[in-house]
């Protein structure tokens, strides 16, 4: 065979070419993403201590901690999963299971896309139009519907895409058994999607844990630690946001842990997520 | 092997014939009962039609092989008799397949119950997600509710029907996703005898299988021959020959040829079986 070696040595430093390019993308979004982290680390690190957890945010001048911020932000995140996931997984089931391929599939799925791609501080004040200005008043209630207005597109996006890779040999084969399409959806499509499903949510609140612009318009903000869902309720990321912006020191090093705090739990989230979507590529 | 007795067993169609005084000799065969009655079926995929004016008898406790060259509609014939396409928008079926008494094709057929009566295995092994212990009580929990002593033993007589017990009964617990191919089939197959249906449907069930499980498979058809009707699609006509009772020829959507297997393969009456079966196309 005649190899043409001008052609042959062209080739090969095009090969180069493009794969140093390609390394260099890659590593500078790893650079980036080590460079946020050690700053978040560095700033933050020296503020966590016990108190953070145990303490209440405080006045400027004086000591305290995040506690009435995280518990907040830990029940609105629940909530807003509580109500988004749910609706999420049925209205996901209903696309992949009952309706693939029809008229009103299709319309829910573009819809879908929309809201996955709707700036939160829109859902921020649509909440606020429809609760807060009723209601009369920011509450935690309002703050949980806003989180759960950005779980639901995930949650029906991923619902949807998973139960499209069961194979629908296995849905014939539990119908070739005289199963009940719902019944073969609940124990053997969702259970052959399962990973995914859960990795889906997972996702879903590692979004939420961040958000701002939805809480500044319905949960507002709250100094004490409140139980209360009716009323503001403090939460992580209005904190930061507030902190950061203040001329306090003090409270600028509660803002960086707060900050450190969030990224860690973001971060674990989505190791969770990965390894349970590997666990199922193993399967 | 399996001492209890099999539903649907009980009652069978064949009656006793009034005594005529005529002593039957020893050679003749029992009479045949026809299980299933295809008659002038027509199936469509949208608007193409797959199966032209299909007619033919499904004989109790024998095995019929369908075959034929890809796309002849010898799979779309066997995913009629348990209305698995209905599964799919835009497939139809025109024409009437009696089975007991009723019309299979009846619109307000209960496909559930239909299914639970006419089992399917498919090409593919397709284990549930879940332990080998569930998969099989999956069918058998749809229809039943066996207290767990009743369930265990339905669950090992099945394993055990579809000769597979002896190599799964210490992991009953283990994910049937971890089985080989071989087995996985034959756990399939396990789990259609566990609801004790009357018919058996069988896709090309060794098709993606090595020649070992093939003849594991082939020779549980031929155990399961005594207490089930079985329809088996193949398109390997060794198999046919080997396991089959009565043999279908299809071509381009139509039933060229129905016969006993030995005919089929020794004295097709049709010149495209004889061309199909001498290897002449296909």
């Amino acid at each position: 065979m005649a190899i043409n070696a001008a052609m042959y040595r062209r080739r090969r430093f095009g090969n180069v070419v493009v794969m140093a390019s390609a390394w260099a993308a890659a590593a500078s979004g790893l650079i980036v993403l080590a460079f946020i982290l050690a700053t978040l680390l560095y700033k933050g690190f020296s503020g966590l201590s016990l108190a953070v957890f145990t303490e209440m945010t405080p006045p400027p001048g004086s000591a305290g901690g995040l506690l009435n911020a995280i518990y907040g932000s830990v029940m609105m995140t629940l909530l807003g999963t509580a109500i988004g996931t749910p609706i999420g997984m049925l209205a996901g089931t209903y696309m992949a299971e009952y309706g693939r391929g029809s008229w009103l599939a299709s319309v829910v799925r573009f819809i879908n896309d929309v809201l996955l791609s709707a700036p939160s501080i829109v859902i921020g004040l649509f909440v606020y139009e429809i609760m807060v200005v009723h209601m009369g008043h920011f509450s935690a209630w309002a703050g949980g519907v806003a989180l759960s207005l950005l779980v639901l597109p995930v949650v029906v996006r991923t619902t949807e895409d998973m139960l499209l890779l069961v194979p629908n040999g296995l849905r014939e084969a539990a119908s070739a058994l005289g199963s009940p399409r719902w019944l073969m959806i609940v124990q053997v499509a969702y259970r052959a999607a399962r990973a995914g499903m859960i990795t889906g949510v997972l996702l879903a609140i590692a979004r939420i844990t961040g958000e701002t612009a939805p809480l500044l318009f319905t949960a507002l903000n709250n100094q004490f630690m409140s139980s209360n869902m009716n009323a503001p309720m403090a939460n992580l990321p209005v904190v930061i946001f507030q902190f950061a912006l203040s001329p306090y020191a003090d409270w600028q090093k509660l803002a960086w842990t707060g900050a450190l705090i969030i990224t860690l739990a973001v971060l674990a989230l989505n190791i969770g997520a990965r390894s349970l979507s590997q666990s199922r590529t193993n399967d | 092997m399996n001492d209890q007795p099999i539903a649907g067993v009980g009652f069978n169609t064949v009656k006793p014939r009034p005594y005529l005084g005529i002593t039957t000799p020893e050679t003749s065969k029992p009479p045949l009962a026809e299980r299933i009655s295809v008659s002038d079926v027509n199936f469509y995929y949208g608007d193409y039609l797959a199966l032209k004016h299909v007619t033919m008898p499904i004989y109790d406790k024998k095995v019929t092989a369908l075959i034929g060259p890809s796309g002849c509609g010898k799979s779309t014939l066997l995913r009629i008799f348990n209305r698995m396409y209905d599964l799919y928008p835009k497939q139809r079926a025109e024409g009437t397949i009696k089975f007991d008494g009723g019309n299979v094709l009846d619109p307000k057929q209960d496909l559930n119950l239909l299914r639970a009566r006419i089992g399917m295995v498919f090409q593919k092994p397709t284990p549930f997600p879940m332990s080998i212990y569930d998969n099989i009580a999956f069918g058998i929990r749809l229809y039943e509710r066996l207290p767990k002593s009743e369930l265990d033993d339905r669950v090992e007589s099945s394993l055990k029907r579809a000769a597979l017990w002896d190599e799964v009964k210490g992991k009953l617990n283990q994910s049937g996703l971890g089985l080989s191919g071989g087995q996985q089939q034959r756990l399939c197959i396990a789990r259609t005898i566990a609801v004790r249906p009357e018919v058996i449907l069988l896709d090309e069930p060794t098709s993606a299988l090595d020649p070992i499980a093939t003849a594991k498979v082939e020779e549980l058809i031929y155990q399961l021959k005594s207490d089930y009707t079985i329809v088996i699609v193949t398109h390997n006509m060794q198999q046919a020959a080997r396991v089959a009772d009565f043999t279908a020829f299809m071509y381009l959507g139509e039933l060229i040829e129905f016969g006993e297997t030995a005919q089929i393969f020794t004295k097709p009456r049709q010149s495209k079986t004889e061309d199909y079966i001498t290897g002449r196309f296909g």
